[in-house]
């Protein structure tokens, strides 16, 4: 073994080149045993995160930001050391020099950072505005190129959410690397890779890259310095497994100071933290206990991570999210699980330091998951409300075993692919839109090809599909330039230099489209089919409401006749993405994910044939719309699992809330029983669930009552929130959404 | 394939038999339960849908992957046996799918159709409502007896059972009848299993949109602690 900081691990190629997943294939100690090893909190825990809930009930008195630094542009080694209490913190750094108090980051966008500021009562200083007067942000970038129906499309919400003027995220560095490594070793293969480069013909590309990797090998530099304001010197591996955390911590943190993207993930930590603990534990230096609290104090960290944002902003992505996600278990090519006790360890945190958002604990769940591991699971799923779980069997044929999640459902390999994240269009408005001939009745905007209005008393489903082949096609079209602008201007103004020098140099990317509104379109495209709808027009004739009498099957029934006109809207959608290039040959992908904008998507679209009014809410991600459901909660999740994941590569996002007697009636036949849905749930080869055990009741008093319930944590829609954290327009659509219940 | 009544479908049951279970409410109920909590279940057509047997095993069928092992095809009611020729052929193709096959009765019809029912039958959930005849006059509309002589026959035949009753409070509350129940349990062996469910109310809504009194509706609902209380009579049976 070469490496002091190495002795104790089996060697592999792992020892040869930057290969993380090695290391872990070749070290790691599956685990299959139940949840009795799992210690408590310490003292010393508790006392810290007393310190830390106190700061987050400041923090929500004073409106929900506790403080920003006007004067200081956000980056790896702006701000002096930050602590909680210095003397009792385990794992040690700030984004800025005092915990929740938010950093300024105006590379995205400089409008962005100065409405934010002033969202809360705060200023952006001169020096900042001086300073970006003569800056190009991503922002400004994107606007100078923008054709003017790329600005029309974005005003009339048919194409919205876009990453034109916040960073774009999605992006997972592979923090790890910086533990096994150190940063030297990373900085070493840079160079050597960027030498590789001269050797080629200098075109647009390899100049681009070129620059990259200086820009990449200088924020590793930085990211050293970073370290060592706080006393650490990350140039050489991590020796034990606290380094391990504190070093992948200090990588992340690095990121989280140079980017405000909008989905900040962590990737996939725990199993290889696990290798580090157990070499520990076998060395006589670390208990059970102790490595609880090196998770619980990590976690703790990345609870009290922000970013400064919009009220827009939230309107998109309500709660306050970073998306610090963490996918935890899965199985390995060679069929062993990839379950460690530290899988365990890091579910343990919500009990050790209570329910949260964050981070995103994302189980990758296989049918072959030890059962221990799947029953502690779907406990810990009852009791907090504070995971998700997305299928491995499903994602490892394509993504292999070291991949993780960025944001709620976006699938990549660990340091070795990337995505350009591309918010959503809105179906059932396009939809609206092509009806009218090109013209949208919520906004008065004219945009796409411009042709009658459709005639008739009764709206026919081969007219409208006809209407849909000329106006999908072009809404396709310019979803991809308009993202091609977007990421080309990102990647020059505001490229993520950190984390992508915790990637190697040449990487996979995809492009990723997604879509809003499918039940809603899907069921309107079944009323028009099996109903009579009329169309109820203006006094200039375009429609704007529909009369609709009859019976119709709707999304959420496991009823092939409506579930085949949401899988084939979803196939036509990316088929037709696919026919335009993408900006750096990215990989076209789509999700049928909307974060909280689905209310945001509604409040912009008028009246749908399914019976939903002009502003009404649509459904989240790919959920049926609310209390359509007649059948109970596994017809609704077999309509959903009938979406091709093939289609839809960057997710299918199902948000399911059930009452605990809907479960069973003892916590044994509870756990069994959700062990068992998701277990026939990902069977039907679905992708991705958050679950929610409660009743609405509950609900409904934390709305009337906010300051009674300051932790609830929900699943929203690839995320959890603070419900309190969510605007009063977001909580009643959480109320008014399906709860399963007990007949 | 024969052709019945149901009322609704709930594709996730987890308290109508061992399991996940897809659950068929038959339409349709000779008796009058003063505590009934589907009053729109009561009469033979009504708002159901028909289905012919094939349909509702196909529908089951889509959900075999939640059944594992001790999951299945729960039908409920209404009253299945007042249609047991149409339970006979879904259990039996249900069967044949390898789905696991249970049967949520009052037990208070018995001829030769409900007996070809229980060949196919894998558990029983059988309600004995009361233990004495008077209150089985008076509550529910029917003897004790054909409940009884149902549980004899099912004990006869081998068929694991779940004995069930739901406790109304001032009616059967009270320790006398429970260990009566577990009387009758001890007495038949295929009896695995006792049930006791706290009356509810949740239905008074059902009963004011059919414009009907919900008979036992001014009745209160049992606490957890006589619920707990009651159980500990039966505790080798939950």
């Amino acid at each position: 073994m070469e490496n002091k900081s190495w002795i104790g691990f089996n060697s592999g190629v792992w020892c040869d080149e930057i290969n993380v997943r090695d290391f872990i294939q070749t070290n790691y100690t599956e685990y299959t045993g139940d949840d009795a090893f799992l210690s408590g909190a310490t003292e010393r825990t508790s006392i810290l995160m007393k310190k830390v809930e106190g700061l987050f009930a400041l923090e929500r008195q004073f409106g929900g930001v506790l403080d920003i630094d006007t004067a200081t542009v956000s980056s790896l080694t702006s701000y002096s050391p930050g602590y909680i209490d210095k003397e009792n913190e385990l794992i040690v750094g700030m984004q800025t020099n005092r915990p929740l108090k938010r950093g300024v980051n105006p590379f995205g966008g400089i409008r962005m950072a100065r409405q934010a500021c002033k969202a809360y009562g705060y200023k952006l200083s001169d020096k900042i505005e001086e300073e970006f007067k003569y800056r190009t942000t991503h922002n400004d970038g994107v606007f100078r190129a923008y054709t003017d129906e790329m600005r029309a499309a974005r005003k009339c919400h048919v194409i919205t959410g876009l990453p034109d003027a916040y960073g774009r995220g999605r992006i997972i560095g592979d923090y790890r690397r910086v533990a096994l490594y150190g940063v030297d070793k990373l900085i070493e293969e840079k160079q050597k890779d960027k030498a590789d480069l001269a050797l080629d013909s200098f075109d647009t590309a390899r100049i681009r890259l070129d620059e990259e990797l200086f820009q990449q090998i200088a924020f590793l530099g930085k990211m050293k310095e970073m370290a060592m304001m706080y006393g650490f010197d990350i140039s050489q591996p991590a020796n034990n497994a606290k380094e391990a955390i504190q070093w992948t911590y200090f990588a992340y943190l690095a990121a989280i100071k140079e980017q405000n993207g909008a989905a900040m993930s962590l990737g996939r930590v725990s199993t290889f933290f696990d290798i580090y603990i157990e070499r520990d534990i076998k060395n006589g230096i670390l208990t059970e206990e102790g490595a609880q609290e090196l998770m619980d104090d990590f976690v703790m960290k990345l609870r009290i991570a922000r970013h400064l944002r919009t009220p827009e902003y939230n309107e998109l992505f309500g709660g306050d999210p970073m998306w610090i996600t963490e996918a935890v278990g899965g199985v390995g090519e060679d069929g062993r699980t990839l379950v460690t006790k530290n899988s365990f360890r890091v579910l343990n945190t919500l009990y050790t330091l209570g329910s949260s958002p964050e981070p995103n604990l994302t189980v990758l769940w296989s049918q072959n998951l030890p059962e221990n591991f799947k029953k502690f699971c779907a406990k810990v799923s009852k009791d907090t409300n504070s995971i998700q779980y997305e299928n491995d069997d499903l994602m490892r044929p394509i993504y292999g075993d070291d991949y993780a999640i960025a944001c709620c459902v976006s699938a990549m390999k660990v340091g070795k692919q990337m995505q350009f994240f591309g918010a959503r269009c809105n179906l059932p408005k396009l939809m609206l839109i092509a009806i009218n001939g090109g013209y949208d009745t919520t906004s008065g905007i004219h945009i796409g090809p411009q042709m009658d209005v459709l005639e008739g008393d009764r709206l026919t489903f081969e007219a409208v599909m006809e209407r849909l082949d000329v106006y999908l096609p072009w809404l396709s079209h310019l979803y991809v330039n308009t993202m091609n602008i977007i990421h080309y201007m990102h990647d020059k103004y505001a490229y993520e230099k950190t984390q992508m020098a915790l990637h190697d140099t040449t990487v996979d990317r995809f492009m990723a489209f997604g879509i809003a509104g499918l039940s809603v379109i899907t069921d309107s495209l079944s009323a028009i089919k099996y109903a009579d709808v009329k169309p109820v027009r203006d006094e200039n004739g375009y429609i704007v409401d529909f009369e609709t009498t009859g019976e119709f099957p709707k999304f959420g029934n496991d009823d092939d006749r409506v579930d085949s006109l949401a899988k084939d809207m979803t196939h036509k959608v990316i088929t037709e993405l696919r026919k335009t290039k993408t900006y750096r040959d990215s990989i076209h992908t789509l999700s049928v994910l909307t974060i909280t904008s689905n209310v945001m998507y509604g409040k912009n679209t008028g009246s749908t044939p399914d019976g939903r009014k002009a502003g009404e809410a649509f459904a989240p991600g790919a959920n049926p719309m609310h209390n359509r459901e007649e059948n109970g909660a596994l017809a609704s999740l077999n309509s959903i699992a009938k979406i091709s994941y093939d289609d839809c590569r960057d997710g299918i996002s199902n948000t399911f809330s059930i009452t605990p007697n809907a479960l069973g009636k003892t916590d044994d036949e509870q756990v069994n029983n959700l062990v068992t849905i998701l277990d026939g749930y990902f069977a039907k080869m679905a992708h991705h669930i958050n679950v929610n055990v409660m009743t609405r009741e509950t609900l409904m008093k934390a709305y009337e009552n906010p300051e009674a319930y300051p932790n609830l944590t929900i699943r929203v829609s690839g995320y959890a929130v603070h419900f309190n954290k969510l605007s009063r327009e977001q909580q009643r659509e959480v109320i008014s959404r399906t709860f399963h219940e007990a007949v | 394939m024969s052709k019945g009544y149901i009322h609704s479908i709930q594709s996730l049951g987890t308290v109508d038999g061992p399991g996940v279970r897809f659950v068929a409410f038959l339409q349709g109920c000779n008796l009058r339960c003063k505590c009934c909590h589907n009053p729109d279940t009561w009469v033979r057509v009504g708002d159901a849908k028909e289905f012919t047997a094939e349909e509702v095993v196909n529908k089951a069928v889509r959900f075999k992957e939640y059944f594992k092992d001790n999951g299945g095809i729960t039908l409920s009611g209404g009253e299945p046996l007042l249609q047991a020729k149409f339970a006979t052929d879904i259990f039996t193709s249900a069967k044949e799918k390898g789905i696991n096959t249970c049967l949520d009765t009052s037990g208070s019809v018995i001829n030769e159709n409900v007996l070809s029912l229980l060949q196919v039958t894998d558990r029983v959930l059988l309600d004995i409502k009361y233990t004495e005849d008077a209150l089985y006059k008076e509550n529910a509309g029917c003897s004790m007896e054909i409940p009884l002589e149902f549980l004899r026959i099912l004990n006869n035949m081998n068929i694991p059972t779940t004995l069930r009753q739901v406790i109304i409070p001032t009616v059967n509350d009270n320790e006398e009848n429970i260990t009566k129940l577990y009387d009758i349990a001890k007495n038949h062996n295929c009896v695995d299993k006792i049930e006791l469910l706290p009356f509810h109310k949740i239905c008074q809504t059902k009963y004011d949109a059919m414009n009907i009194t919900f008979p036992f509706g001014n009745l209160p609902t049992p606490t957890k602690e006589k619920m707990d209380f009651l159980k500990t009579f039966v505790k080798e049976y939950v």
